[in-house]
């Protein structure tokens, strides 16, 4: 499933912080979105999960606008992953999981033998099946990530975003996490949208780069295409860009 | 499976409290009087040991089986709606709200504070207060819950709320009649007598009303677990379940606390016993364990407070924090770990 940005403003009542954007989201990509802190890599992601109001623009998704999809219809279109740190007692990984499940549930949450395989599907697709009875608290911040993603999986949304899933972890642990998102996107046909700092990462993985800069357009292609355009999004005295390898190096 | 067992084993001992506390109190009578009064053959030889049984022991126990069961769903509801496991009713200054609520129409309107000697009309008044009270603490924690972003920050809140409110309580107390004070005092103690048997259908409707709704919230307030973004992002209404939290804790609180005084540390505790006897935060088991907690709880105090016999009662809040402070202590030492 496509997602649209058209000329989409982003903020908060009587403060832009970004826009206006226009983008497309396409499903069986992965797409990093990058820029500098501050820049509304955030909010961007908040409004596209409808968590606040466009300003101004709109985004379409499944042929209708956000803002007038149901909260309910809108629970099966679109998962998230965030930088909250879930850790609440009492929550096995099989329970976090089996929660991505609730827009389909009944009333009493109960869930059903098809969500039960959904929820083992998810488990076995993003590797974390010998600690499902663990609690989530004795989790290390890339196992939890990996549950948070499986999550996403269990809810079945065609749209996945991520904002700053490589946070946090030790470098072989988001090597493994944008890989494991790449294949959701290429093997899956998921349409995932993360946001992260982590630049020569996104740039080996990402099919798209949406890159964001304070006073600058929304650009979007891909990473080789935008290499070019790549140091004006990251002003930085200390370190040129090497376009032919995809990094940056120090001067 | 060792759901099953938890909750069948909670039940049996609510049941067997609800009987010891049946059978025992001040005034010691016989098991075989008391199971012919309750089988209603009555006491031809001892009216007054009739009139303990039905008009004192039964409507006490009920309330304390139903007062343990709303205070508790109410801590667990507030704990899972502020994600803050130390959050409960009397820490977050929603008893404090129906206390206030209580303290105005018994101290203003100069009624007795013991809810039996109320007419019906000053009774609803009583409970109407409390449950305003209550519900204007709730909704302010709920907006401010929304720009304090500390768990601990709320809690001193809720604190601030409840010394504002006894403050107010204080300076009522200050204009009121010596026996408006007195009466106020006593019931502060926390007691689970002060329903009458007439009025004790009143408790059940309304405490039953409040934990029929913590029920039909199970499902919000497992996506809750999560916060409220990925709540939201299930396709929970976050509005619509705040509301009805609102109501749900309001009511549960305002009854228990207009029935029994504002009862300590029983909603703080409770939730934590049955969290550690399922191991699980799971709403769907968690609900009616902590239920069954919180009623055996209470009857088990109510047990206690009658130890003494003839040379009086102790005050149930005399009873809850010797049993509470210590797992609210254990509950600080597993998060600092």
């Amino acid at each position: 499933m496509d997602c649209q940005l058209k000329d989409l403003v982003i903020g908060y009542p009587g403060h832009a912080v970004a826009g206006p954007l226009s983008a497309t989201l396409r499903q069986g990509e992965l797409c990093c979105l990058l820029g500098a802190n501050g820049v509304g890599k955030s909010t961007l992601l908040r409004t596209l999960a409808a968590f606040q109001p466009a300003l101004a623009g709109e985004i379409w998704l499944d042929g209708q606008r956000l803002k007038e999809i149901t909260p309910r219809h809108l629970s099966t279109l679109v998962g998230i992953v965030l930088t909250d740190r879930v850790r609440t007692a009492g929550v096995t990984v099989r329970d976090l999981v089996a929660m991505g499940r609730s827009p389909y549930t009944n009333f009493w949450g109960k869930l059903t033998e098809a969500d039960h395989r959904q929820v083992d599907q998810a488990i076995d697709q993003v590797g974390i099946r010998p600690f499902t009875e663990r609690q989530i608290a004795t989790l290390s911040d890339g196992e939890r990530q990996k549950v948070m993603i499986a999550k996403a999986l269990a809810q079945g949304t065609p749209v996945i975003l991520l904002d700053e899933p490589t946070a946090f972890l030790d470098f072989p642990s988001k090597v493994e996490i944008m890989l494991l998102l790449r294949e959701l996107a290429h093997g899956m046909g998921k349409t995932l949208l993360l946001s992260t700092h982590d630049l020569d990462l996104a740039l080996q993985t990402a099919d798209r780069l949406w890159l964001m800069g304070r006073d600058l357009p929304l650009a979007v292609d891909s990473p080789r295409e935008l290499a070019a355009a790549l140091p004006d999004y990251f002003p930085s005295g200390h370190l040129s860009f090497d376009a032919e390898h995809l990094r940056f190096n120090l001067l | 499976m060792r759901n099953t067992l938890v909750i069948s084993g909670l039940a049996v001992l609510t049941l067997l409290f609800f009987a010891v506390s049946l059978y025992s109190g001040s005034v010691s009578i016989p098991v075989p009087a008391i199971t012919d009064i309750l089988l209603g053959k009555g006491s031809p030889d001892h009216p007054s040991w009739q009139f303990i049984i039905i008009e004192n022991r039964i409507p006490q126990s009920v309330t304390a089986l139903l007062c343990g069961a709303a205070l508790s769903v109410s801590g667990l509801l507030l704990q899972t709606a502020f994600r803050n496991p130390l959050a409960g009713p009397s820490v977050l200054g929603i008893d404090s709200g129906a206390h206030l609520g209580v303290a105005v129409v018994v101290l203003v309107a100069g009624g007795v504070v013991s809810t039996s000697s109320l007419t019906i009309g000053g009774f609803a008044l009583v409970i109407l207060s409390a449950l305003s009270g209550a519900m204007v603490v709730m909704a302010l924690l709920l907006f401010l819950s929304r720009l304090l972003q500390n768990n601990v920050m709320l809690l001193i809140a809720g604190m601030m709320v409840g010394y504002i409110a006894s403050s107010l309580i204080s300076l009522l107390n200050f204009r009121a009649t010596a026996e408006g004070v007195h009466a106020m005092a006593l019931w502060g103690m926390g007691s689970f007598s002060s329903v009458s048997l007439d009025r004790l259908p009143y408790a059940v409707v309304i405490i039953c009303l409040g934990l029929l709704l913590a029920f039909l919230l199970m499902k919000p307030l497992n996506a809750l677990l999560l916060g409220d973004n990925y709540a939201r992002n299930l396709g929970i209404s976050l509005r619509r379940t705040r509301t009805l939290l609102l109501l749900t804790t309001g009511l549960l609180t305002a009854a228990s606390t207009a029935f029994c005084g504002p009862i300590g540390f029983i909603g703080l505790a409770v939730p934590h016993i049955a969290r550690l006897l399922l191991g699980s935060a799971n709403h769907r088991t968690l609900l009616p364990a902590t239920l069954l907690t919180g009623a055996s709880l209470a009857l088990l105090c109510n047990i206690i407070s009658t130890l003494p016999g003839e040379s009086g009662i102790i005050p149930i809040n005399v009873i809850t924090p010797v049993i509470g402070a210590p797992i609210v202590l254990w509950v600080i030492l597993r998060i600092e770990k």
